[in-house]
């Protein structure tokens, strides 16, 4: 669509501006502030500079929880965005399933983290939870709360329960939105169904895969409530992602100054991946 | 769009008339779409096992408030063998408990209107209108999704203290604004681009004013779409746990927070904390039953 130019749009954005910023730019210029400071309490500040950067970025803790984040992220999209593909493919287009898979689908979804977690948590215990139970009946040695492996697991598992529906909502959604013609065109061609996957759904699908990708990645990126109550970023430190690491910095040992520069190297890899992200997926937008 | 939607539609109908195909390829292509057919006959357990994978641990859960305390950790069932309410007695007598619920819908039902009554002039520009640094707007908008909430919550804390709105239900709604309206904006944003502007042009030269214009014409048109933008406000703030618990102390505590409590002297009171869950459920479940048909009908009407 050709959009005319006009700055009097600025008007309508203004109202959205002013109260994303009331709780966006003053709480960044706080945290700002206490990441180049440092304080030995009653509200005395001193100038740190760029101290406790250079100590979180030279900090063995900080790249490990780094690395367990990323790799947190990369398992889960490579899980749920194809099989979210896959189940929304699937699912029935007109009939009562359509409204029964969407409410059974979107639950998990409305469900607060925190009780996310108790459920995982109660749900693999092997003397209480049907998970723990049945894997330790069929013989599989299973325990979250000693093995840093099943630990993964289980919150893997769990973010793929919780998660996995927002990217089939997404996809469904787009899905329903070819028109019928395209199919047509297809089975006069004679098209397997894998062709017609590969070119007419998944490029339709683009739009909301994007703004899946996305949502997914930085979500599951600034996990902590959910891995928080099930293994509290245990044992040792296997499941101790970055917001994990972050919290147990500011709130366990109040160290302002190194969680509020780690909070801003953090927000910052956050913002260079998604943008990278979202300039890959949206440059093809501009040739078709 | 229509027209031209059935116009090809109408030729495809008339293509075998057209030029008749030899019998024998036509039964072939008959059997092929037969056997796609039968092919595709078992695909609906792709979604019918994740389903029951989704509703195991939620049936665990609800089994769960059904038991007494010593059953739940004393023994090993499938369905509760002494099946009580106590639990859910214990939740809708104790005010400290339902207050929670109470709570937590108030200012969810507040960020909602909030965040989508804001997204709606602003996406509307986006969709319309070219202005001076639009493009860095909409990703800065995404930006705000990013900052990790953990380290924020104090800053957040300092911030509404000095506004004297702790403990309120619009502290909570307002910082939610935070991730909600960039959410809304990105989503109304698609359905509007679908409205051809066309439909904008011909409003205006029949006289219409923009409010009322915007109002009685294209509000309905977008209507699916302020559904999906108000069922994804609603699901995150409802949510959200760890803003809602630092601006919150007694009056506006929600019920999530309420929760995180439930330690008393005897261990922990799985049984209270399992229906305290179920219940949280509820809500959510009725919300996506009333936007079902919306989500179905399409996310983005153009953009897709």
């Amino acid at each position: 669509m050709n959009k005319t130019w006009n700055n009097k749009a600025w008007f309508m954005v203004l109202p959205m501006l002013l109260l994303v910023l009331f709780s966006a730019a003053i709480p960044l210029m706080t945290v700002v502030n206490y990441s180049v400071q440092d304080t030995f309490g009653n509200n005395v500040f001193f100038w740190a500079g760029t101290e406790w950067y250079e100590q979180i970025l030279n900090s063995r803790r900080f790249w490990d929880a780094m690395g367990r984040n990323l790799a947190f992220s990369f398992i889960i999209l490579a899980i749920e965005i194809p099989l979210g593909i896959l189940i929304a493919l699937n699912m029935p287009r007109r009939g009562w399933g359509v409204p029964l898979c969407l409410v059974l689908m979107a639950l998990p979804l409305l469900i607060p983290w925190n009780v996310v977690g108790t459920i995982w948590q109660v749900f693999g215990r092997v003397d209480i939870g049907l998970l723990g139970r049945v894997l330790e009946g069929i013989g599989i040695d299973y325990n979250y709360v000693r093995d840093p492996l099943d630990a993964w697991i289980t919150v893997i598992l769990m973010d793929v329960w919780h998660w996995t529906s927002l990217v089939v909502l997404l996809c469904y959604a787009g899905l329903v939105s070819i028109p019928d013609a395209y199919y047509q065109a297809a089975r006069i061609d004679g098209a397997s169904r894998f062709a017609i996957f590969r070119y007419i759904q998944l490029p339709k699908l683009r739009r909301v895969l994007t703004i899946a990708i996305l949502l997914r990645f930085m979500d599951s990126f600034m996990i902590y409530t959910e891995p928080f109550v099930v293994t509290g970023g245990g044992p040792g430190n296997s499941t101790t992602f970055l917001s994990i690491d972050l919290v147990k910095m500011a709130v366990g040992q109040f160290d302002l100054g190194p969680a509020a520069a780690m909070s801003i190297i953090y927000f910052l890899i956050v913002l260079l991946l998604s943008w990278i992200f979202y300039t890959v997926m949206t440059s093809h937008e501009g040739e078709r | 769009m229509v027209d031209a939607k059935q116009t090809i539609a109408a030729t495809m109908r008339e293509l075998p008339l057209e030029k008749p195909a030899d019998p024998a390829q036509k039964t072939q292509i008959e059997r092929r779409m037969r056997r796609r057919g039968t092919a595709s006959r078992f695909w609906w357990l792709v979604p019918a096992l994740y389903i029951i994978f989704l509703m195991l641990p939620i049936y665990w859960l609800v089994n769960m408030s059904l038991k007494t305390n010593s059953e739940i950790t004393g023994t090993f069932s499938l369905w509760p063998q002494q099946p009580t309410i106590r639990n859910y007695m214990v939740i809708f007598t104790d005010a400290s408990w339902y207050s929670g619920y109470i709570n937590s819908i108030i200012y969810v039902v507040m960020n909602t209107v909030l965040s989508v009554a804001v997204a709606l002039p602003a996406a509307y520009a986006f969709s319309r209108y070219r202005f001076l640094g639009d493009k860095h707007l909409f990703f800065w908008l995404l930006t705000n999704r990013m900052a990790p909430p953990a380290v924020f919550a104090l800053p957040f804390f300092q911030l509404y203290s000095a506004f004297g709105l702790i403990d309120t239900h619009i502290a909570v709604a307002l910082a939610h604004c935070l991730f909600n309206v960039p959410l809304a904006v990105w989503i109304l944003e698609g359905f509007m681009s679908g409205v051809p502007k066309e439909i904008d042009e011909t409003a205006y030269i029949d006289g219409y004013s923009f409010p009322r214009f915007f109002m009685k014409i294209f509000m309905p048109l977008i209507a699916s779409g302020i559904g999906v933008a108000a069922f994804f406000c609603f699901m995150f703030s409802w949510v959200e746990l760890l803003i809602a618990r630092t601006l919150t102390t007694t009056a506006a505590k929600p019920i999530a927070a309420t929760m995180t409590r439930t330690v008393s002297a005897s261990g922990l009171d799985w049984g209270v904390l399992a229906a305290a869950g179920v219940l949280t459920l509820i809500p959510g479940a009725l919300v996506i039953w009333f936007v079902r048909n919306y989500i179905a009908k399409g996310f983005a009407l153009g953009r897709v």
